[in-house]
């Protein structure tokens, strides 16, 4: 042990000792030290636990909230259908590696068609830079699948060994078997999350009834439960075991964000200019010449991350606003007004200082570029998807040979073509060319009774030859030995398309 | 080096006694983890050796190794591999087999499968003559066209492709000769260059009118009883038609000259020996399918 570690364990044990000797005080306060604070974590710290204490307020409330609605999202969305017809699969949202089609309720994406979801990722950042400008690190605090998934995790944490004195106290004494039976139980809830966690992610790839069906008779593909083993594994170590080091020495977000913020954004701080100067109050006693801070230390024992808001500004700060319903408890019970810590801007601690009036300046510079942008992107989205053509034609001249001559001393070009069906139905399509005079198509065998007529089932495409021809007296319409081309493919719907190639001779 | 335990005092660590220049090398010892697992390596090995091929040993017949109790080489992997893949063509090549090549023609996946094969076949087997785009070359003939000198349909193909033409070795090849009249004294060669004439004059090539009209006699006596009275050709035979834009050898007066003085007899071999019999329906249905196929 390094000597800091050793400073300390001497300063949570006289922290926990400065608690219960303030336990007959009217706060009940335990004291907690911030234990990821800049202060308190050297290099070569290994990580002390973070036990954070459960909180009443709206910040909680609206996080159980988002909680709840995530967690639908994810574990009811794979379960649910959407019928695109016979033969096509009826699951809304599906990545169908196989068939290599990506579904999401109308919208199916073909292969070279995935520039529609690299335009949602960058929708989904546009709107990540903009939510940050606007209120700093909301993704972070309320949606992060990171943060969800660890208050779930404390949740049951709490459930098995109590609130935070309760299990400090827990994980301090020695074992016993109400403490084995606890942790194990904690243990055992963790994994089922987990399991359940992995389990929804691989309905997402295939049909969820019947894989969900598989799975429970262990008939399953192999892949699937590697997968569910990975994202069990994943589930339990992040969200249970490395907590706040996921989004402190893993995530790339918390470096990125000091470039989106402004002195405009709503931040969760504390307002030092109010709090200080902080210290202990008794009941009755006079707030003349001092801070509205009591340094009770709730809203460190209430953080997720180890941290003190107190201390301003920090990287580790995920803005979850747990410290706000916190210290608005406390500020309650002293007869203080709320909002010591609350959402606020740099800007308007200057103004506060100044005597200003206050001002939240949401539409600024930086929000209507990130929001035009927003804009841009989702028309340009829009655009994309309105005009999405349900009929693709490739031709590929052949090359070897350019051309053909025939007994008759006309010349042959061959073209493979492929035709692509995106609609749900079959259809029967007609090929027909525009070209030089008198130039002529046919398909590979002259036996068949309508060789331009192609058919082709929903959701598929087919590769067909033809061979274009043009008689020797009609050869002075090549310039050069070369002449325009286009393939024109119509359906009986109406549906159109062209592509256009070249026809090849001798060079006269 | 020193018999004595030594502490660093600054780390308190042993150190191994060994000193450069008043610089100790301390003794801190590998990681465990790293121990425990270089130990399981270490073991590992040793039954890698029981099971699979590893000790080279010298016997009187030479070098030989240990053939490990897994039975394993990456001889026996590749060819189960390819047993894997056959047994999956199977069912296709069983089809192929069974069925006449008209009725192939007419069954789409069959098709597929067929004309993949085909093209594979083809750039193994055929490429080196007729190219890879079955264009031909001088004296290899043109695939893609429609002009056939034994027969553009299937079951033709199929024959010539099974027996080869003017190939010794197989009793039932394709057999015809274009004789030699002027190494055989059969013509002189004024009336081979009135011949010429004629047969240039057949594609309104000809420069002298008066030398073609010599030669349609000349024709006549000599070529019409392959070549057919209006010089069209009789694949019967394998006789090429001369009145059309094709010409495997040229078509200009100095090369007709020396084919009707010379002779040719150009050989394809016989692949019926040397690929099974549902190849060479692929390969027939392919080369059908190059856009000249009757």
């Amino acid at each position: 042990m390094s000597e800091p570690a050793a400073n300390l364990e001497t300063l949570v044990a006289e922290a926990v000792g400065a608690a219960s000797a303030a336990s007959s005080s009217a706060l009940n306060d335990d004291s907690a030290v911030a234990v990821n604070s800049q202060l308190n974590r050297p290099l070569y710290q290994s990580r002390i636990k973070v036990q954070p204490k459960l909180v009443h307020g709206t910040f909680r409330r609206i996080k159980w909230l988002v909680m709840a609605l995530t967690l639908s999202i994810y574990y009811v969305t794979p379960f649910i259908r959407w019928n695109r017809g016979p033969g096509m699969p009826d699951q809304a949202v599906l990545l169908d590696f196989p068939a290599r089609r990506f579904y999401f309720f109308f919208l199916e994406i073909w292969p070279q068609e995935f520039y529609y979801v690299t335009g949602l990722l960058i929708l989904a950042a546009l709107g990540l830079f903009l939510a940050t400008s606007v209120a700093g690190r909301v993704w972070c605090g309320y949606t992060c699948p990171q943060t969800v998934w660890t208050d779930l995790f404390v949740f049951v944490e709490r459930l098995f060994e109590g609130d935070r004195s309760a299990r400090i106290r827990l994980d301090k004494e020695g074992w016993s078997l109400s403490k084995l039976a606890r942790k194990a139980g904690k243990h055992v809830v963790w994994l089922l999350i987990a399991i359940l966690t992995g389990g929804a992610w691989v309905f997402y790839f295939a049909d969820a009834p019947t894989l969900a069906t598989q799975m429970v008779t262990f008939s399953a593909p192999i892949t699937a439960y590697i997968f569910v083993g990975l994202f069990t594994a994943t589930t339990y170590t992040l969200g249970g075991i490395a907590r706040e080091q996921v989004c402190i020495y893993m995530c790339p977000w918390p470096r990125i964000q000091g470039a989106m913020f402004d002195e405009e954004s709503l931040l969760v701080s504390y307002k030092d200019d109010r709090g200080e100067k902080r210290g202990p109050h008794k009941k009755g006693s006079s707030w003349e010449g001092r801070g509205d801070c009591i340094d009770c230390g709730q809203c460190v024992a209430a953080c997720p991350m180890g941290i003190d808001i107190r201390d301003g500004m920090q990287l580790e700060c995920i803005q979850c606003a747990l410290c706000i319903d916190a210290c608005d408890e406390i500020m309650d019970k002293v007869g203080r007004p709320r909002g010591l810590i609350g959402y606020d801007t740099l800007n308007n601690r200057e103004r506060r200082k100044a005597g200003e009036p206050l001002r939240f300046r949401i539409i600024r510079p930086r929000t209507i570029v990130y929001a035009v942008a927003l804009l841009v992107v989702s028309a340009a989205m829009l655009i994309a998807l309105a005009n999405r053509q349900t009929l693709q034609l490739n031709v590929l001249r052949d090359r070897n040979p350019l051309f053909v001559t025939l007994s008759d001393g006309s010349i042959r070009n061959g073209y493979g073509i492929k035709i692509i069906n995106k609609d749900t139905a079959a259809h029967v399509f007609h090929v027909a060319i525009q070209g030089p005079e008198g130039a002529s198509l046919a398909g590979i065998s002259a036996e068949e009774a309508n060789p331009t007529e192609v058919e082709i089932g929903p959701d598929a495409l087919k590769n067909v030859r033809f061979y274009v021809s043009l008689p020797k007296d009609r050869l002075s319409a090549l310039d050069g030995g070369l002449a325009k081309l286009s393939f024109v493919v119509t359906d009986e719907t109406g549906r159109r398309t062209v592509s256009e190639t070249t026809f090849r001779g001798p060079a006269q | 080096m020193s018999t004595q335990k030594h502490k660093d005092e600054v780390s308190g660590v042993e150190t191994t006694g060994h000193e450069w220049d008043g610089i100790k090398e301390l003794n801190n010892p590998l990681p465990k983890w790293w121990i425990y697992t270089f130990y399981v390596c270490i073991l590992w090995s040793i039954a890698y050796w029981v099971v699979f091929p590893a000790w080279p040993y010298f016997t009187s017949g030479g070098w030989k190794h240990t053939a490990g109790s897994f039975g394993y080489t990456q001889r026996g992997e590749v060819s189960a591999e390819l047993e894997k893949v056959a047994e999956g063509r199977a069912v296709f090549l069983k089809q192929i087999d069974a069925m006449p090549i008209e009725d192939i023609a007419k069954n789409d996946s069959l098709m597929e499968v067929a004309l993949a094969g085909g093209k594979a076949t083809f750039a193994d087997n055929c490429a080196p003559c007729h190219g890879s785009g079955a264009a031909g070359g001088n004296g290899f003939p043109n695939l893609n066209d429609d002009d056939w000198l034994w027969g553009g349909k299937l079951a033709d193909i199929q024959t010539t492709v099974t027996h080869g033409i003017r190939w010794e070795a197989d009793a039932d090849t394709r057999q015809n000769m274009m004789p030699r009249f002027l190494d055989d004294q059969m013509l002189t060669r004024e009336q081979i260059n009135d011949a010429a004439e004629y047969v240039l004059s057949l594609s309104n090539k000809a420069d002298d009118a008066e030398a073609a009209k010599r030669g349609a006699a000349v024709f006549e006596a000599n070529c019409t009883s392959c070549h057919g009275a209006d010089a069209k050709g009789n694949q019967e035979l394998g006789a090429p038609n001369l009145t059309d834009a094709i010409w495997l050898y040229g078509g200009d007066k100095a090369t007709i000259v020396t084919t009707v003085s010379h002779g040719r007899g150009g050989v394809m071999p016989a692949w019926g020996t040397r690929l099974s019999g549902s190849t060479i329906k692929e390969l027939a249905l392919y080369v059908h399918s190059l856009g000249g196929g009757k």
